[in-house]
């Protein structure tokens, strides 16, 4: 996952029409993911050493399974592990409002000098 | 004078990976293939179910297989004795096949075989429960086994996997007089994470359940695919 984040920031920026140095990048994680923030942390550190984001850091923000039960008209929040269905009606996790984001949502470039005009 | 800029890029983090996924479907439905993405944790019975399948199927399906056994040829070996393509891919220390590597794996079956006289090709991962499940490779279905040997509660503990697959095939039900496992419980299970996924419970051993799983196949390769277009 480390690997494929990296890819698709560095594609990113070198789309970009400048490629100044980045300071940090900020992610959306959902729980519902195969995505472990703290292991993803450590990873991307690692993994960056000496490639263009390296130094850069990983900023997480996680967001909470969140489902919607149809029977009920109501979200619930799933027990991730024990307990997926409506504890309402007892029915499947059908509709998933939140949990399976992996988003990059934005970079912040480190303190550049203005440029000269 | 010092600025910090912030710059939004809004893109999912599997962005570069789905780009590989959808290049390599577009391959595949320009050939009239179907593709199966097979994951499981290691040892529930991937590679013997598809020796079973490629037994069973081969003579009317044309059928071709990319293995993405971690370091060795031994799954793929088995399988070639079957007498239909099998491409290796050597995956490294990655606990999970991306579309990058399968696209490799396309290329070789493309340059060695005539792809286009292909119905199914089945792509077998690496055995792992967790990440496979978000790496899409250019499959038109995923298909989950687990074990009766890995208990009731895989389902509920790696949800993500069970709640992506369109077929779950409960495997190695021969030994289930010999546990303490209840089929109904890991199918209760599977379906709190995923109400509409086909299960079919199936034993390579002694064959019970297979055919239910080779008529899944075979309804799956005949639907007719998507035109799309090669980018
Ligand atoms: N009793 C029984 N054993 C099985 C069955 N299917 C597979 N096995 C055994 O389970 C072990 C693992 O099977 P494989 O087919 O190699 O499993 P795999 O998922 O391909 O394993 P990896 O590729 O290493 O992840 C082997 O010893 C098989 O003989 C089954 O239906 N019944
Ligand atoms: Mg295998
Ligand atoms: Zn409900």
């Amino acid at each position: 996952m480390t690997k494929a984040l990296i890819l698709t920031v560095r594609g990113w920026w070198e789309s970009q029409p400048e490629q100044p140095p980045v300071a940090k990048v900020f992610l959306t994680v959902g729980q519902f993911t195969c995505v472990e923030p703290a292991g993803l942390q450590f990873a991307f550190e690692v993994q960056t050493q000496g490639t263009f984001l390296d130094g850069a850091e990983l900023v997480i923000q996680e967001t909470p399974l969140i489902a919607f039960c149809h029977p009920c008209q109501a979200e619930y929040r799933p027990e991730i592990g024990l307990r997926y269905g409506c504890p309402t009606c007892q029915g499947p996790m059908e509709d998933i409002r939140s949990g399976r984001e992996l988003k990059i949502e934005r970079v912040e470039y480190a303190n550049t000098p203005a440029s000269v005009p | 004078m010092h600025q910090s800029t912030d710059t939004a890029i809004g893109l999912n983090l599997l962005h570069a990976n789905q780009a590989g996924a959808d290049h390599n479907r577009a391959h595949f439905d320009e050939w009239g293939i179907t593709c199966l993405n097979v994951m499981s944790s290691p040892g529930a019975g991937k590679t013997a179910l598809l020796e079973k399948t490629l037994a069973a199927l081969s003579p009317t399906l044309r059928i071709a297989v990319i293995e993405g056994d971690m370091t060795t040829e031994l799954d793929a070996d088995r399988l070639r004795q079957y007498g239909v393509p099998v491409i290796a891919i050597n995956t490294g220390r990655s606990c999970h096949l991306d579309s990058r590597m399968v696209a490799g794996g396309i290329h070789t079956l493309a340059h060695e075989h005539n792809p286009a006289e292909l119905d199914l090709v089945v792509v077998e991962n690496v055995g792992n429960l967790v990440c496979p499940a978000e790496f899409e490779v250019g499959e038109h279905a995923k298909v989950a086994l687990l074990s009766v040997t890995e208990g009731e509660d895989k389902p509920l503990k790696y949800p993500v996997m069970f709640r992506e697959a369109d077929v779950l095939l409960i495997t190695k039900i021969d030994l289930a007089p010999y546990l303490d496992v209840n089929l109904a419980h890991i199918e209760a299970n599977a379906r709190q994470v995923n109400p509409h996924v086909t299960i079919i419970p199936v034993s390579a051993k002694t064959g019970e359940g297979l055919d239910v799983w080779y008529q899944w196949v075979t309804s799956t390769v005949r639907q007719p695919l998507p035109i799309a277009a090669v980018h």
